[in-house]
């Protein structure tokens, strides 16, 4: 029994419709700067950006690196400048960029590595800082035959949206403070640190706020908002971080008026 | 070995050279809301004169009527009036941009369900309103 | 020079990183090592939307928990495994909950549960739909709280060392900077997932290339039941992405394209207006992709251009429940197809998505080369037998990682360090690093592009060994694959750098992918009957005295490969035929 197999080769023979893409290149053994190259690709209606850049890989130039796996905006790997806008390559169709071209480049504030790659050791350095993980206390911990921490829905949303986060960066790209100042801890660790403050089974808001409340911390932050404007999941960092701004300080205030012996 | 095509000195085997990527002077410039960002920061500036202004119209009237006049005198000037007509517009600038970010930083809880952001902003706007009112119900009917 | 680990896992997902936690829990004085070509958030179990089963009503039990996997799984599943694993599912998801997890909660705040595909009771927890992700990125953080797991980020492994028959250490590119570098250890752990990519549609991602199962065949490891290739009946026709059973399980009905419920004229039951259990649009997947295949033969689904589909209709749910209930469908349809399920059909047709077979190992994780261990959808232990439940993998991943992490740790803490065996390791190791140092001088030579080979593989196996199977196509597949090895082997690339060099990675990943094909082929093959998701059609029917065993897939030394068979572990539950559409005694 023959299924009727069409591959993606096969099924752009039909397609007439085609857009420009000028694409970034780097390659650190042969340049110093990026250069830029422009490949010729298909455009149907429902290839995403991240399609072109497949077709150019597979069919024209197998040289273009970039990175890519769930193509479904959940793993946060093909995140790139398209266009000057932090995007989802995977979640941005072509066809809203007809008749083109469209210039596609790395995500910027991130120090490029080879053509659409970019390097985020940073980036991870600063999500361990927060420690974004559950903090007990040791006595309040509980036997996993107690069975679970209970938690009501409502208790639930009031960290469940800062728990979306893909750790795509695009908020990182869009952010001119990161641009300006890269020991800026950043959004998405932030929100980060907020989803585990404010999750009721969490009790290390206190150990977050030593690494937080640096300069560098949440005060580098001026509010901007472009990262809550990129972000793909809704996760509203901004919002993470002006909330814990206020937290921040009425802790700040406490332990000056009343220090840790006396409360 | 493989030996790569190295036509500069900047790369050594295995030792990739990572491009920094600088952000220009002008980064402000490069999107609308970046632009509305550094007008909304700015304002702070404008926010900051009308104070003094309004210390230095209060030290005025407390010096006796002449003092006062010589004031409105010299807030006639060109330069002055400018300079008021753009802080009032940057004050409007101002107090209309943080209403709407409000609701973003702060979450209030009452009743046991979280105040829409809507009501948030609504409030500000409101109490807005009603103290521009006041103030200017108190100011006129002097005559 | 080489690094040295006690432990060393290659695969940063569910599994691996379970396991390395299992490690650093049991023994703090090991040093571990998690070896993954991507960062760890992004390993494809972030991509699981469903759930995770786990018993922990009043109303459900162990047993009947196995029940329905071993049944579901048509009696090939090893039955002293699938106790183990019923048994620490719900302990291993509780874990989770005290780790941070976000569990989906009842109103009063306890863990809810719901219906799943193939399961008599609801034990299926979920984190909205989006258990995947929540599960992985809980898993990734608390990880990081463990100062002896040290991760190398974005290093492919290309081959195992193997001393003396065990398993010592393994060479990986550094793909930053393509330098080829060596880690020895005491252990290894394989969590590289499976081999979707070895079919042209399929859900899962690009890095899905079964890159340990040929690992460990390469290094002498048999690979079980390989034959067994799970198609998900509703994945979006060109993306593969999958729409979620909990689609189906909150009341989606599936049309051909006289909008009529064609599962009811395949023994699945009687439609009706609301879901039940282990009936029509919640049977089992293996079912309702032959029942879909059927209705192409019968010209009863829907032409696009990207092949036949059938419609998943959601709109008699209403917009509330969709919103509430799986909010990610909806995301995915209008990003991805462009369309709102709330008022439209969802073009769906099978996809592949999981390989119940793989690596063998036994209920610890081992595999038959000391030193060497597998976890997750890489490794067939066998719980998932046949035909693999929904919301059982992600269980597995915790389970068995756990219990593989525990294990290696165990070995490598008795184990000494290589000693002398370094000499032979490394020189093993410096012969990997010519062989691919030679690879990837070859030039130009006949202008193959890798992805004409790649497809041709991947159109191959959609042919013979997709949903229904005989002998003549996979006899022919089999030499189709052996030519296109060859031609692999001399397949030029044009990228000339050493710097994140994606192409000569996707070379190697094609070829552990024409191996790990070969391996399914011949499986399929040999096994002579039709059972779960392998289907023959000139064996239609089960033969429980011939084949209730595990294909053992074994590499000879000439490269070839060989099939011997493994008895399947019968403990409480003899055979029986597997009944769907009834309710459950």
């Amino acid at each position: 029994m023959r299924d009727r197999i069409t591959a993606q080769s096969r099924s752009t023979d039909h397609i007439t419709d085609h857009i420009t893409l000028q694409v970034t290149r780097y390659r650190p053994e042969i340049e110093r700067e990026t250069t830029m190259q422009t490949y010729e690709v298909p455009c149907p209606k429902d290839w995403v950006i991240l399609d072109g850049l497949n077709y150019v890989k597979d069919r024209i130039d197998g040289t273009l690196s970039y990175r890519w796996s769930c193509r479904m905006g959940i793993c946060g790997s093909c995140g790139m400048t398209v266009n000057g806008e932090p995007k989802l390559t995977c979640a941005t169709f072509l066809s809203e960029y007809a008749p083109g071209p469209v210039r596609i480049e790395p995500l910027r504030h991130f120090p490029i590595v080879r053509d659409l790659v970019v390097e985020i050791g940073d980036f991870m350095r600063k999500l361990t800082s927060v420690k974004p993980w559950i903090i007990r206390d040791r006595e309040r911990e509980k036997p996993l035959s107690d069975g679970e921490y209970l938690q009501t829905p409502d208790e639930m949303h009031e960290y469940k949206q800062f728990s979306m986060c893909i750790n795509c960066m695009l908020c990182y790209s869009a952010c001119p403070i990161y641009g300006l100042e890269p020991s800026f801890i950043g959004p998405a660790a932030i929100a980060l640190a907020q989803r585990y403050n404010l999750d009721t089974r969490d009790q290390g808001a206190e150990e977050r706020l030593a690494v937080l409340s640096e300069h560098a911390g949440i005060w580098g932050c001026t509010f901007v908002g472009e990262c809550t404007k990129v972000c793909p999941k809704n996760v509203d960092p901004a919002g993470a971080i002006q909330r814990y701004k206020l937290q921040a300080a009425v802790e700040s205030l406490k332990s000056y008026f009343m220090p840790r012996g006396s409360r | 070995m493989i030996e790569p095509r190295i036509e500069h000195p900047a790369y050594t085997l295995h030792h990739p050279r990572w491009l920094r990527q600088h952000v220009s002077t002008y980064w402000w410039l490069s999107k609308p809301s970046y632009l509305a960002f550094i007008l909304r920061e700015i304002s702070s500036v404008f926010v900051a004169w009308t104070i003094v202004y309004l210390l230095l119209a209060a030290g005025a009237v407390s010096q006796g009527a002449v003092a006062y006049a010589d004031f409105l005198d010299w807030s006639s000037a060109p330069a002055v009036l400018t300079l008021n007509v753009i802080s009032v517009g940057f004050l409007v600038f101002h107090a209309v941009t943080w209403f709407n970010l409000a609701p973003q930083a702060m979450v209030i809880h009452a009743g046991g369900r979280r105040v829409p952001g809507a009501v948030i902003a609504a409030s500000n706007y409101a109490a807005w309103a009603i103290a521009t009112a006041l103030i200017a119900w108190l100011l006129l009917r002097r005559g | 020079m080489a690094e040295f680990h006690d432990v060393v896992l290659v695969g940063g997902g569910g599994a691996g990183l379970r396991a390395a936690i299992a490690i650093a829990e049991t023994n703090p004085r090991l040093d571990i090592a998690v070896v993954s070509k991507v960062y760890p958030m992004r390993s494809h179990t972030v991509s699981a939307e469903g759930g995770a089963a786990g018993v922990i009503g009043a109303d459900d039990s162990l047993d009947e928990h196995a029940y329905d996997t071993i049944s579901g799984g048509d009696w090939l599943c090893d039955q002293d495994a699938v106790e183990a694993f019923v048994e620490e599912a719900p302990r291993e998801l509780m874990r989770l909950e005290h780790w941070g997890c976000p569990w989906s909660r009842e109103p009063d705040g306890h863990i809810a549960v719901r219906a799943f595909g193939g399961m008599t009771k609801m034990r299926t927890w979920f984190a909205a739909d989006k258990t995947g992700f929540h599960l992985l990125h809980t898993l990734f953080q608390t990880s990081l709280k463990y100062t002896t797991i040290r991760r190398y980020d974005e290093w492919f492994v290309t081959k195992l060392l193997v001393d003396d028959g065990r398993v010592r250490g393994l060479v990986a590119i550094d793909v930053m900077s393509g330098k080829i570098e060596t880690i020895l250890a005491r252990a290894v752990i394989l969590c590289t997932g499976g081999c979707g990519r070895v079919f042209p549609f399929t859900t899962n991602a690009s890095i899905k290339t079964g890159d340990g199962m040929a690992l460990a065949w390469h290094a002498g490891a048999p690979l079980k039941d390989m034959e067994f290739v799970q198609y998900h009946p509703t994945g979006l026709p060109f993306t593969g992405i999958l729409i979620t059973e909990a689609a189906r399980a909150e009341g989606g009905y599936l049309i051909n394209k006289d909008g009529y419920r064609y599962l009811q004229d395949y023994n699945l039951g009687t439609p009706g207006p609301t879901p039940v259990l282990r009936s029509m649009e919640l049977g089992p997947r293996d079912r309702l992709s032959q029942a879909f295949v059927k209705e192409v033969e019968k010209g009863r689904t829907i032409d696009t251009p990207y092949g036949p589909v059938v419609h998943l209709d959601l709109r008699h749910l209403g917009e509330r429940k969709i919103e509430t209930k799986i909010p990610f469908v909806r995301e995915l349809c209008q990003r991805y197809q462009n369309l709102d399920p709330v008022t439209e059909l969802i073009p769906v047709r099978p996809v592949i998505h999981y390989m119940m077979g793989g690596i063998h190992t036994d209920l610890t994780g081992a595999t038959p080369l000391p030193g060497l261990y597998a976890a997750g959808e890489v490794a067939c232990v066998s719980i998932n037998g046949a035909n693999r439940l929904g919301s059982n993998s992600l269980p597995e991943l915790l389970v068995f990682g756990a219990r593989a992490g525990r294990a290696a740790a165990e070995y490598a803490a008795n184990s000494r360090p290589p000693g002398d065996a370094s000499y032979a390791l490394l020189a093993q190791a410096n012969d990997e690093r010519h062989r691919l140092e030679q690879l990837f001088a070859r030039t130009s030579s006949g202008g193959v592009r890798l992805a004409a080979l790649r497809e041709e593989m991947q159109t191959t196996m959609e042919e013979s060994a997709g949903i229904y199977r005989m002998a003549e196509p996979l006899r022919r597949a089999a030499g189709t694959l052996c030519g296109l090895r060859e031609r692999a082997a001399v397949a030029a690339i044009d990228d000339r750098s050493l710097t994140f060099n994606t192409e000569r990675l996707a070379r190697l990943e094609l070829s552990f992918m024409i191996d790990v094909a070969e391996t399914i082929v011949r499986a399929a093959l040999r096994r002579e009957e039709s059972r779960g998701a392998h289907q023959r059609t000139d064996f239609p029917a089960r033969d429980d005295r011939r084949f209730l065993a595990h294909s053992l897939v074994h590499r000879r030394s000439d490269g070839g490969a060989f099939v011997e068979y493994l008895p399947v572990t019968i403990t409480r539950w003899p055979p029986a035929e597997r009944v769907y559409g009834r309710a459950h005694a």
